[in-house]
């Protein structure tokens, strides 16, 4: 049993599926976009912007807000939709995603839309500048922490490791990383275009504090951030384990669905599924 | 050899060999950056195992907290200090310009241009004048890579005392920046006196038959040449130092095309995409004249003396004489 209590579980899961109604409602009048990674990265976006981080989304700019990274900026619907649920802007506004002179543009810039921490989408580069934060807080004595998310895929790119070795050396327990590890990239698994495994091991050899956690399980999520921030004098990784897609039954698992928005047809089937699954979130909790 | 131009300027007394001080571009950061650190706490610095020779060192001691090591890792050192600059720092990141920006093009593009943060990229050892590292160590491409990204500022001082200057400059005015310095000892042409700005040209010697403008440590072979040409050929030449190459001052080079009518360019660089293209897209589209293009002509490096690689590449006194005469014969023939 994890530490919140079922009614807050319960919560954090409406949460998240809003967050992926909202996900699948923008790809769809976008007309392109990434549906796979950002659906399953619902739940953790649910953990962090409604119980994990200290932020304000009428004071986006708050000097002593949390910091959250979306490296792998491909699945900008879901920090958007996050975003917009959190009060942020408003919902409506997720139907501009990637239309000219939106502020939800394809990829995340910071310049367009306050609450964004980084401009991203190039991957790899996300930790490199949580690095960076997590040492500015560290010199200004600062208590706010960062928190980067990334894509398994983008392990690949050799400034992430890079990025790996500069947080271990300058002992950033404020800084806490999470890996979507859904095993999926473009071109297929990642085990066959570069394998990553064993994953965790690396981290741990490049003096890192390893926590694996289903990313479906939001109490399981929420329970390892606080034993992330516990951890002292060590950067912390969070592998969350995912299913690419996931809540849309069609999509999960799908690598097809990496890189692309769906047709009107699968947008409606995919909300009808979407709201079926609501419909029945605290019913095991009720019991 | 001075005109009121240069008195104008406070220049040294360049032209007197005797008194002439030679003193590395990179001395001029050492310093500028630790009186950088002492007007304002936020100024860090972050270096990528090259302390001594960027001459960073000086900082990491007077400053050791404020200084950070990170290896040999030149897309972190951009992106790293993308982080710290969006905390308010104000980083300086040095390496050899070869490898920053050299390798780190994309991470200066994203994190730094695109997401507009205020980091200084100081590029070491720049031109073909590092000398016996060879090729793979001169950087005559950065000015370039550097220039089309949108929203970045360049820079390329004249000498160490401008050096200093340019690296105060720097550090007190918001953006992404690109300084760029040298390694080898190089004449000292201005005074604590001659003012800096970036963005203002600077007119170190008047004249109005040719303009010679010129960036970095090939500034002094521009006056030197110059002088000589008003001696043998009683040529006027104007002498601009177009220290910053972005945002050029595009009135000082439509003002020295007009008034002199013909120009040539002198930088330690490639002559595709640096501070001379960028003079001739003006030009082009303002005030079309006769030009010539003083440096590397598509060529890379290879080792030896810096003298020596400058005058092999056809950047010395010799090539930027005989390019201006080029430059007045074209003039000229066009009237």
């Amino acid at each position: 049993m994890g530490s919140l209590a079922p009614e807050r579980v319960a919560e954090l899961e409406r949460h998240a599926n809003d967050i992926r109604q909202g996900i699948i409602r923008s790809l769809l009048a976008a007309g392109s976009g990434h549906s796979g990674g950002s659906l399953d990265m619902a739940d953790i976006f649910a953990a962090l912007y409604f119980h994990v981080m200290r932020h304000d989304p009428k004071n986006p700019d708050w000097a002593e807000r949390d910091r959250l990274l979306l490296s792998c900026g491909h699945i900008a619907p879901v920090r958007y939709s996050a975003m917009a649920y959190a009060g942020y802007f408003p919902v409506d506004e997720l139907l501009t995603l990637r239309h000219f002179r939106t502020r939800l543009q394809g990829h995340p810039e910071r310049v367009s839309l306050p609450g964004l921490e980084t401009t991203s989408g190039p991957l790899g580069e996300g930790l490199a500048q949580g690095t960076g934060m997590a040492l500015g807080a560290k010199m200004d004595h600062k208590d706010w922490r960062v928190y980067v998310v990334t894509s398994d895929g983008e392990h690949q790119c050799g400034l992430h490791w890079e990025a790996m070795m500069t947080a271990a050396k300058f002992k950033l327990d404020n800084l806490t990383c999470f890996i979507d590890r859904n095993v999926i990239q473009i071109d297929g698994s990642t085990e066959d275009v570069m394998p990553l495994e064993p994953l965790a091991d690396k981290y741990r050899a490049f003096n890192w504090e390893v926590f694996e956690v289903n990313g479906h399980d939001v109490g399981a999520i929420v329970d390892a951030v606080e034993a992330a921030k516990a951890v002292r004098g060590k950067p912390q990784v969070i592998i969350a384990h995912t299913v690419m897609g996931k809540g849309v039954s069609f999509m999960e698992g799908d690598y097809l669905w990496h890189g692309k928005p769906p047709k009107r047809d699968e947008a409606d089937e995919a909300l009808r599924q979407l709201q079926t699954a609501r419909d029945l979130i605290g019913a095991g909790a009720r019991g | 050899m001075t005109n009121a131009a240069s008195a104008a300027m406070h220049l040294t007394d360049y032209g007197n060999g005797d008194a002439l001080k030679l003193v590395p571009t990179r001395n001029g950061f050492g310093t500028g950056l630790v009186e950088a650190g002492e007007r304002d706490a936020n100024v860090i610095a972050i270096c990528a195992d090259l302390s001594e020779s960027t001459r960073m060192e000086a900082f990491s001691k007077r400053f050791p907290d404020r200084y950070v090591e990170i290896g040999v890792a030149e897309q972190m050192l951009v992106a790293m200090a993308a982080g710290l600059a969006s905390v308010g720092k104000v980083p300086f990141i040095a390496s050899y310009a070869m490898f920053n920006p050299g390798r780190s093009w994309e991470q200066v593009r994203t994190t730094m241009a695109l997401n507009e943060t205020n980091v200084k990229i100081a590029g070491a050892h720049a031109g073909v004048s590092v000398g016996p590292d060879g090729a793979t160590h001169q950087a005559i491409e950065d000015i370039a890579i550097m220039r089309v990204i949108p929203k970045m500022t360049v820079v390329v001082p004249c000498d160490s005392v401008q050096t200093r200057k340019a690296t105060l400059a720097v550090a007190a005015r918001w953006g992404p920046t690109y300084l760029r310095f040298a390694r080898a000892e190089s004449a000292v042409i201005t005074t604590e006196d001659t003012p800096f700005e970036v963005g203002v040209a600077q007119t170190f010697r008047d004249g109005d038959d040719v303009a010679i403008i010129a960036c970095g440590i090939l500034v002094y072979n521009a006056l030197i040449a110059a002088d000589e040409l008003a001696r043998d050929h009683g040529i006027a030449c104007r002498v601009v130092n177009n220290h910053t190459i972005k945002p050029m001052d595009e009135a000082a080079v439509v003002a020295a095309a007009r008034d002199c009518g013909a120009v040539v360019t002198v930088e330690e660089h490639q002559v595709h995409g640096g501070m001379g293209s960028r003079v001739a897209e003006i030009l082009a589209a303002q005030q079309p004249v006769p030009i010539e293009f003083i440096g590397v002509q598509d060529r890379f490096g290879q080792s030896g003396a810096p003298t020596e690689l400058v005058e092999h590449y056809g950047m010395g006194v010799t090539a930027i004489r005989e390019a201006t005469l080029r430059a007045h014969a074209r003039k000229r023939a066009a009237r």
